[in-house]
């Protein structure tokens, strides 16, 4: 079967992969460019864990079709923060134990992140219906909600004292 | 010397510096930034892509398998069938294991394997799939156990015969194995009671839902030597049962644990693996096989779906006096559930002079059951915490006061013939009545539920490794897995007794190659039983640590003293010594006896059983039958809490799972015997929006055989949860629900008797 050629920049850098015509943004992403921080749960769009920005939009990087990507900008987990410059949601998650065993963990950080951007003051409630796409069967997520509620403080507080970044 | 399992060295005094600390885990940062690797993680160069090709039917005879076709289709590099495993018996325990990782005679669930493939591409083995050509005779199949052990049920096994039950005659049956458990005299016991309460109770199966689909990497070189990357909560366990299906020696056999993606007991026993192997011996190349999540579905193991009988019976003063219980559980197409657990911690818990429990395990065409937090306990309790309130309120009393009428302290003699030390359940029911929640009245509409839970803890086979750095550093290999953070805790307790910096102290997950066995990761045994070794390890570093400095300063060993992570001299007679850090010692080893390094292996005893109480608050939509859960408080003995925020999440997660499981999660079968929910659109797990946040109160009754005090935390937190919920729906509607789940429906039909009972 022919592949398809395709260029997408994935957080801030260009890639150019094949790849077949049914084959996954979250299967290239793994498989062919090697970043496997995103994870596959489902691939059914139903639990979250391969949750990517596309254009600025969270999408289930597994409902996605790798050609779709096509000029388009990709940011996934690895793009988020360093170790030396924790984005603050990844800060508190670690501070608050909003994470287990971690594989859902990249998708949800990639989605409250999303959330953040569109409502920096969410409710609790707000943030429970947000994230109800990721799925999380360690921690009932109460640490997870809690995390989140942190980092949107964080940032708002970051964002009063003239840190745009 | 007294070993660690004889002299705990447990201070209830101490001043513990690291032990009650929340540091953040040393393995979240990696997981936080996505550089964490998981068991589909890892790429290996040459690497092919396995795929399985699994039974359409529920039960049939596999008349003949054609893989010529997929053979030829470019790309493909190797297909295997049952006939490339070695032949073991069918019946034995190995013949049984191997037979549920691909079928031979007969298929015996929708989903179990047949073939497998490895390709150059994930796409092309998924095309050579389609080319395999399995011709089968269906045979009549059995899913339900009520159905499974009918007169004319359809036969799973006609070898099988009832174990342990010597009246069964002597003829093919779909029961394994029956189980009895008795204490005093029931006849008498329920003569005596004034109150007597009895009812069915049945539930479904529910996945484990781990996020993580199993995924694993094999890699057979051409000299034999089998190299196996895998997400698995039991490395040493899939070493040995690896080794006796395809009779590789276990020594070829290495198994490095990935990160674990959740496992709660569904990673214990292994799927893709063994294919994976074979695969990569036949292909001389390494395999990486990763499940689809209705593959996890279809063919890894739920947990068991029951049915039961229970029977209680008390004086009118709240006094518990007979017990009686006929439990039958699901196991899927082989014996193996654990379904004996059940009858040991159903009860246990209350001190009942007459206990008589009956427990069956049956098999039908069901995928093979798997572990899931103690395991075949929480579906039991949800009946016994069930008819314990009912009880309450004939009595008319509170029902925490009911159950700490009836609750057992130190000295109880369980069912299971251990007598115990020092347990803190009446502290834990006690704790429930302080809580806000419970002081908190409930609102007109609303129900409350209480429910207990006891599960044993355990012990076991542990080895770990501990080496001091020239720096003053710390390595501590282990051999169990980290089902959700126990390498900090382990790291913290290292830390305490070597008195330095938990960040100076790492914890690596070793392969099998590198330490002795190591039992699963399971039954809340881990921080304790690593936390012994560790212990012990660090002890022994200590010892050689005060020793090298004695001989430095030229006193005798006994002149000198470990404190505060420092040698000094035991006293201000000894000399003047400036005290010498472990770094100070561990720096001169090429001028004294080499590097310092401890091993410690034993077979851990002491595990200190565990309690929790949870209180629940609902509302029933009556409309609808729909249960919103409103308000959830966790009341646990954790001995002493490493890590108290890794407790919490314990506590936390578990009623969360278990709440799944009261209210939605369910196994659902066509006529056909095909698994018809597969997916989580159908399977629904609870989401972020289906739940409250979970209070947690956790309670501190030291068990005296753990340096730190400490007890197992995992398995407890599940056990109460569906009977809370189910004790909170009866207490809402006015009738008691008594199958799992209890999902619309049920409710609705249940609204109704009610109305037409109680017009």
């Amino acid at each position: 079967m022919a592949k398809a050629h395709v260029t997408t920049t994935v957080n801030g850098d260009e890639y150019e992969f094949l790849c077949e015509p049914q084959q996954s943004l979250v299967n290239v992403l793994r498989d062919e460019l090697r970043l496997s921080g995103t994870k596959e749960g489902c691939s059914t769009g139903d639990c979250g864990a391969c949750s990517v920005m596309m254009d600025d939009r969270l999408v289930c990087s597994c409902l996605v079709l790798a050609v779709e990507t096509e000029g388009k900008h990709i940011e996934t987990i690895e793009g988020m923060g360093t170790a030396e410059n924790l984005h603050p949601l990844q800060r508190r998650f670690l501070e608050i134990n909003g994470l287990q065993c971690g594989i859902c963990t990249p998708g949800i950080l990639v989605a409250a992140k999303a959330l953040l951007k569109k409502n920096p003051n969410p409710t609790e409630t707000e943030i429970r219906f947000w994230l109800a796409g990721n799925l999380c069967r360690c921690t009932g997520y109460d640490k997870i909600i809690r995390s989140v509620q942190a980092a949107a403080e964080d940032l708002r507080k970051d964002k009063s004292n003239g840190n745009h970044s | 010397m007294a070993t660690i399992l004889e002299e705990s060295g447990f201070n209830p005094d101490a001043d513990l510096k690291v032990v009650g600390t929340n540091p953040v885990k040393h393995d979240g940062l990696d997981k936080v930034l996505g550089r964490a690797k998981f068991g589909a993680d890892v790429y290996l160069p040459g690497m092919l892509y396995g795929k399985i090709v699994r039974s359409p039917h529920a039960h049939a005879k596999i008349k003949s398998i054609d893989i010529s076709e997929a053979k030829k289709l470019p790309g493909v590099k190797a297909v295997i069938t049952g006939a490339d495993f070695p032949e073991i018996p069918q019946g034995s325990g190995w013949g049984d294991m191997s037979r549920t990782t691909i079928a031979r005679e007969k298929v015996l669930f929708d989903g179990h394997p047949v073939a497998a493939i490895a390709a150059i591409s994930e796409q092309v083995a998924k095309r050579a799939c389609k080319l395999i050509k399995v011709e089968y005779d269906v045979l009549p199949h059995v899913i339900e156990v009520e159905d499974a052990i009918a007169k004319d049920a359809p036969i799973l096994h006609d070898y099988m015969r009832t174990k342990g039950d010597e009246d069964a005659p002597d003829v093919p049956t779909n029961i394994c194995e029956k189980m009895v458990s008795k204490i005093g005299d029931i006849d008498s016991g329920f003569a005596s009671a004034d109150f007597i309460v009895e009812n069915d109770f049945d539930s479904k199966p529910m996945h484990q839902g781990y996020i993580e689909p199993q995924g694993c990497i094999a890699d057979y070189s051409q000299d034999g030597l089998v190299e196996l990357w895998t997400c698995t909560q039991a490395p040493f366990v899939y070493r040995d049962r690896l080794s006796a299906i395809l009779k590789i020696d276990a020594a070829k056999i290495n198994v490095q644990q990935s990160e674990l993606g959740g496992g709660f007991g569904g990673k214990t026993g292994f799927y893709a693996e063994p294919l994976a192997i074979v695969l990569s011996k036949k292909a001389s190349a390494p395999v990486k096989m990763t499940l689809t999540r209705t593959e996890v579905f279809r063919g890894t193991g739920p947990v068991s779906g029951t049915k039961s009988r229970i029977k209680m019976g008390c004086k009118r003063n709240g006094k518990i006096v007979a017990a009686e219980a006929e439990l039958y559980f699901q196991t899927g197409p082989y014996t193996g559930s654990m379904y004996f657990n059940a009858p040991n911690a159903m009860f246990t818990r209350y001190d009942l002079p007459n206990i008589y429990i009956e427990a069956y395990e049956v098999v039908s065409n069901r995928p093979k059951v798997n572990s899931f937090r103690a395991p075949c306990v929480p579906q039991i309790v949800f009946g016994v915490e069930g008819l314990i309130d009912d009880m309450a309120k004939k009595v008319g009393m509170d029902p925490i006061d009911f159950r700490l009428k009836n609750a057992a302290t130190e000295g109880h003699t369980t069912i299971y013939g251990d007598t115990w030390g020092p347990v803190g359940f009446v502290e834990t029911l006690e704790a429930a009545k302080t809580t806000e929640h419970y002081r908190t009245p409930i609102k007109s509409g609303e129900g409350r539920g209480i429910s207990c839970g006891f599960w044993f803890n355990r012990g076991g086979e542990t080895a770990s490794t501990m080496t001091l750095a020239p720096d003053g550093t710390v390595t501590i290999s282990t051999g169990t897995a980290d089902v959700a953070g126990s390498r900090i805790s382990i790291a913290m307790m290292a830390a305490e007794e070597l008195g330095i910096d938990v960040d100076k102290v790492r914890v690596k997950m070793s392969d099998t190659n590198s330490l002795g066995f190591n039992r699963v990761t399971a039954g809340s045994r881990t921080t304790f039983s690593v936390g012994m070794v560790v212990v012990d390890n660090a002890r022994k570093c200590i010892g050689e640590l005060c020793r090298r400095a004695a001989n430095e300063w030229g006193v005798a060993e006994e002149e000198v003293k470990f404190e505060n992570g420092e040698v000094k001299p035991a006293s201000s007679n000894v000399g003047d010594f400036a005290p010498m850090s472990i770094g100070d010692i561990t720096s001169k080893t090429t001028m004294t006896d080499g590097a310092i390094v401890s091993s410690s292996s034993m077979n851990v005893t002491g595990a200190g059983p565990g309690f929790g109480v949870h209180i629940v608050d609902v509302k029933v939509d009556e409309g609808t039958g729909r249960v919103d859960v409103l308000r959830w408080t966790v009341i646990q003995d954790a001995g002493k809490a490493i890590h108290p925020l890794q407790v919490e999440g314990q506590l936390q997660g578990a009623a969360i799972q278990g709440m799944g499981w009261a209210l939605n999660e369910e196994y659902i079968y066509t006529q056909e015997g095909q698994l018809d929910n597969p997916g989580f659109l159908d399977y629904r797990m609870p989401v972020a929006s289906d739940v409250p946040m979970v209070d947690c109160k956790i309670v501190e009754v030291p068990n005296p055989l753990h340096p730190f005090g400490l007890r197992g935390v995992g398995e407890v937190p599940v056990v109460p949860t569906m009977a809370a919920v189910g004790n909170a729906i009866t207490a809402a509607i006015g009738i008691r629900p008594t199958s799992l789940p209890m999902s619309p429906p049920k409710l609705l039909d249940l609204i109704e008797k009610r109305d037409t009972l109680y017009p």
